[in-house]
């Protein structure tokens, strides 16, 4: 109750603020107006909107009252629709205490190593938090009795969109964190005590990431960005000369627009060598019509001299006078419309600087009529009849598999597979929709190919939607099982704690944890922080560790949380939009054994770009030994007695390093293994029996 | 070893270094993107009084379900257009004071609009939001649909003189939001434009029996 009447004190003492405001601009601004039209006197102006005011505020109180609501104060979440459940508000995560720097913590199964705040190069500078313009703001806001008891620096995230954290890649010992004003790298070879190496300053938006050897690419897509890296984007049109105000009323459409087009501007994706680490050197810019949104390497097994870029373009397209040939008209207008296709560039190893577009693929086409607008978002699964039309004009990221020769598209209204074995032709195999699903965000395959899940980014990552409210299928993952290069339907997965209203949550970026015998993804909700979710029976996927801290702010949403999680060589990495990166490693729980963490750590890759994704291979050896053992007592596949004298035999043959007397006995307990593969239950404790057996027919340490 | 910053210059030009206490600058907020905020909040306002006639014009359950749906994401807008500028120091209101003031006081400020010059592109006019408040059932379905699908058009052509301004649309949250907007009223466009399709030979039959 007390609540309620301190919200309801703060939409009055905003509503006045918002009146205050209009009197101050708006009739400033009128009085400017009416000295350029002459005829009315200001002072005549100003009381006629007193008048006005006075008369609307007496009419429309209480409307006013709720309409004119504090902008920043939360939404409270409507009704869960029927039939759906919502996330679980007594889950520890649901009630953290906020901060940006010191909010609370909860973790399960993961230790929390290091967070490296964002530096300062990529902190907003020009207004620092004592700038008199940052506390006009605040105060408002119509939270000026509580913003001193905000900190300063919270001030200053509140506008921060600009600098916040996007994707990551590594390579080796370093670790990229792209950022809408460029890119971070990071020396991870003590993860623990993770350093920055080099902040490199190149704004544009959002700073999609991948590396492969000497080459780092980059994603840029708004219009500040610029071929010079220059942080200073393009200058606004001239306010138009004083005798054309008068026509300033008439209809917006008419108005005549000065071309934007600027040679030096940049959208699209660049390409910068990185043999020297903390001094990158931009070698191409590839200009694209809707710039890059996202990107992904591709690899082609058969060409070692050149690797491709999948550009995925989800904004506005460019005029023609900036970059020739761009259209953004419909495509029965026009058959060369920069809408429908995603882009692809070709990048020659030899010579990065002659990277070009070299195919433009219309993947959504139908292949009966040829209509490259073949794809809406009917709903092919939950609900029957037919769904309303909506057409698919763009991918928002793709994950190519090269290894299945399969890609996973999320593709706005749809997911889709595609054929990638001639990547600079990439073919459409399938095609689903969701009527749960609001926009398919981004893509991953289970280590056998036998699965995908894909993201679902409703409200775009700036929303709350992990409140105890809204429904755990909508902004979920969805599961689907790969057979035949068909896709269907399993299962949803959402992070199950209920996050606070004022915590932008959605499901984001994941990668695969190498665990054998299992498939794992661990993932970033924004503010919903990391979860960490088995998928090895698609139909029913749990949570085996987390990671969450407090919204950054209690009052407002301010734009936070992971962008991505992902595992690299033994650790998990996550990118917090606003407060800086992230480190963890896992802890033992009855989720996940030290035997099943050991052996993920078994896996090491010298390059990791999520999106272009690597078959995992484990050695055999007698760590990934142990973690199926550990996996097959969990699902009771094998009888006590046989685990423990597994567990006997492994123990001995490591106690004595592999002497040929202890390798042949534990040869002697393979195929009874075997034997078991052919009668388990279900499909996974068969391929893990059969894995163990061939591990201790020919074992290593 | 400390770290560096470092600007890259254009492809196959040299990188400079900058010194280590370089802090961030963001691009110049343009008066066009003000603007663009201001009369969106305007131009959405339209939208979310056009919903509000629907449950006492139409029975129409796809009608009624769509209005939500808009209401909501358009309402939803509003309040971030409104937080945007407030942050920015900027008034909510627009710039011209005859429709201004009803701006800044809440979302039915179009009726109370006649006769203000100042429409934005898409919305309809006095006489065509007349017209929708007169109508009932399929009639109601068709103005509303095919009002709609005109209002929203207009909001995208808001947002290509947007970005056809030079120098606008470089504030990272209102490139965002301004993407935002275009691709989902180009969908709900699409739905709305498959809703008049199927509509046109029914009604006919219904109008008959």
């Amino acid at each position: 109750m007390n609540k309620v009447a301190n919200t309801a004190l703060c939409d009055v003492v905003f509503s006045l603020l918002v009146a205050a405001l209009f009197l101050c601009f708006g009739v400033s601004r009128a009085h400017a107006r009416a000295q350029a039209q002459t005829p009315a006197t200001p002072s005549a102006q100003q009381s006629a909107d007193k008048d006005k005011a006075t008369k609307v505020d007496a009419d429309k109180q209480k409307d006013d009252d709720k309409e004119d609501a504090n902008p920043f104060a939360p939404e409270p979440a409507p009704a869960l629709p029927p039939g759906m459940t919502g996330s679980d508000p007594n889950d520890p995560r649901a009630t953290l205490a906020p901060g940006l720097s010191d909010a609370g913590e909860a973790a399960m199964g993961l230790k929390h190593l290091r967070l490296l705040k964002k530096p300062d190069a990529f902190q907003l500078g020009a207004s620092g938090p004592d700038d008199p313009k940052v506390e006009k703001a605040i105060s408002q806001l119509g939270i000026g009795n509580i913003a001193s008891k905000i900190p300063k620096e919270m001030h200053l995230a509140i506008a921060q969109l600009g600098f916040a954290n996007s994707d990551l890649a590594f390579q080796g010992s370093h670790l990229f964190q792209g950022n809408f004003y460029g890119m971070n790298i990071f020396d991870i070879s003590d993860p623990a005590n993770a350093k920055l190496l080099a902040s490199m300053v190149c704004p544009g938006g959002q700073g999609d990431v991948s590396v492969y050897k000497n080459l780092m690419f980059m994603s840029v897509e708004m219009p500040n960005g610029r071929l010079d890296c220059g942080v200073q984007g393009f200058p606004p049109e001239a306010p138009p000369p004083a005798d054309q105000e008068a026509d300033k009323d008439k209809p917006k459409e008419k108005k005549e627009h000065i071309p934007a087009a600027q040679k030096e501007r940049f959208r699209g994706v660049r390409i910068f060598d990185v043999s020297d680490i903390r001094n990158p050197k931009q070698v191409a810019a590839v200009q694209t019509c809707r710039g890059s949104h996202t990107h992904t390497l591709v690899l082609d097994p058969n060409d070692k001299d050149n690797v491709y870029i999948y550009v995925s373009g989800t904004s506005f397209v460019r005029q023609p006078e900036e970059l020739p040939g761009c259209s953004g008209e419909k495509p029965d207008k026009d058959p060369n419309t920069a809408l429908f296709r995603i882009d692809v560039i070709k990048v020659p190893l030899a010579a990065p600087q002659d990277a070009k577009i070299v195919s433009n693929p219309r993947i959504f086409i139908d292949p009966r009529t040829g209509a490259m607008n073949g794809l809406n978002n009917g709903g092919t699964h939950g609900k029957k009849g037919a769904e309303k039309p909506r057409d698919t004009d763009q991918c928002h990221d793709i994950t190519v598999y090269s290894a299945i020769g399969l890609a996973a598209g999320a593709c706005s209204g749809n997911g889709i597979i595609l054929d990638v074995k001639d990547p600079v032709h990439p073919k459409r195999l399938d095609a689903v929709n969701d009527p749960n699903y609001s926009y398919w965000h981004s893509a991953s395959f289970s280590n056998d190919g036998s699965k995908v899940v894909f993201t679902d980014e409703w409200g775009g990552g700036l929303g709350a939607r992990c409140r105890a409210n809204d429904p755990n299928k909508w902004g979920a993952d969805a599961i689907f099982r790969l057979k035949d290069d068909k896709l269907s339907f399993a299962s949803y997965y959402k992070m199950p704690a209920a996050q606070g209203d004022t915590e932008n949550c959605v499901a984001h970026n994941g990668s695969l944890v190498p665990v054998p015998g299992r498939d794992i993804e661990v993932q970033a909700w924004y503010q919903g922080g990391v979860s960490v979710m088995d998928f090895t029976d698609p139909e029913h996927p749990f949570e085996i560790a987390y990671f969450d801290r407090g919204p950054i702010d209690p009052k407002m949403l301010v734009l936070g949380g992971d962008w991505s999680a992902y595992w690299y060589n033994g650790y998990i990495y996550a990118s917090e939009i606003a407060r800086g990166l992230d480190v963890f490693e896992f802890t033992p729980t009855k989720f996940l054994t030290q035997n099943e963490i050991d052996a993920a750590k078994t896996v090491h890759v010298s390059e990791e770009n999520v999106q272009n994704q690597q078959k995992i291979v484990w050695p055999a050896n007698l760590v990934v030994a142990k973690a199926y053992l550990d996996q097959l007592e969990r699902s009771q596949a094998l009888p006590a007695e046989q685990i423990a004298s597994l567990r006997n035999a492994i123990q001995s043959a490591e106690g004595a390093h592999l002497n040929k007397s202890k390798v042949a006995k534990l040869e002697t307990l393979a195929p009874a293994l075997a034997k078991s593969a052919s009668t388990a239950t279900s499909l996974a404790d068969s391929s893990r029996l059969r894995a163990l057996a061939a591990i201790l027919k020919h074992p290593s340490m | 070893m400390k770290p560096v910053v470092v600007q890259p210059g254009a492809p196959g030009k040299p990188t400079k270094t900058l010194p280590p206490s370089t802090k961030g600058t963001l691009p110049p907020l343009s008066q066009a993107d003000v603007e663009f905020m201001q009369e969106m909040i305007m131009h959405h306002a339209q939208a979310v009084e056009m919903t509000a006639l629907i449950a006492s014009h139409t029975e129409n359950k796809e009608l009624r379900t769509l209005g939500a749906r808009i209401s909501r994401s358009q309402s939803d807008e509003i309040k971030f257009m409104q937080r945007w500028l407030a942050a920015r120091g900027e008034p909510i209101s627009m710039s011209s004071s005859s429709t201004g003031m009803a701006a800044t006081h809440g979302m039915n400020m179009s009726n109370r609009s006649h006769g203000a010059a100042h429409l934005m592109p898409g919305m309809l006019t006095p006489e065509q939001m007349e017209a929708l408040r007169k109508a009932n059932a399929t009639e109601f379905d068709r103005l509303f649909l095919t009002g709609m699908v005109q209002h929203h058009n207009g909001a995208l052509t808001m947002v290509k003189n947007l970005f056809d301004t030079a120098g606008a649309g470089q504030d990272a949250e209102l490139f965002n939001f301004a993407t935002d907007v275009d691709t989902g009223q180009r969908a709900e466009i699409r739905i709305m434009e498959g809703m008049l399709e199927k509509k046109s030979p029914e009604e006919t039959n219904e109008e008959k029996r």
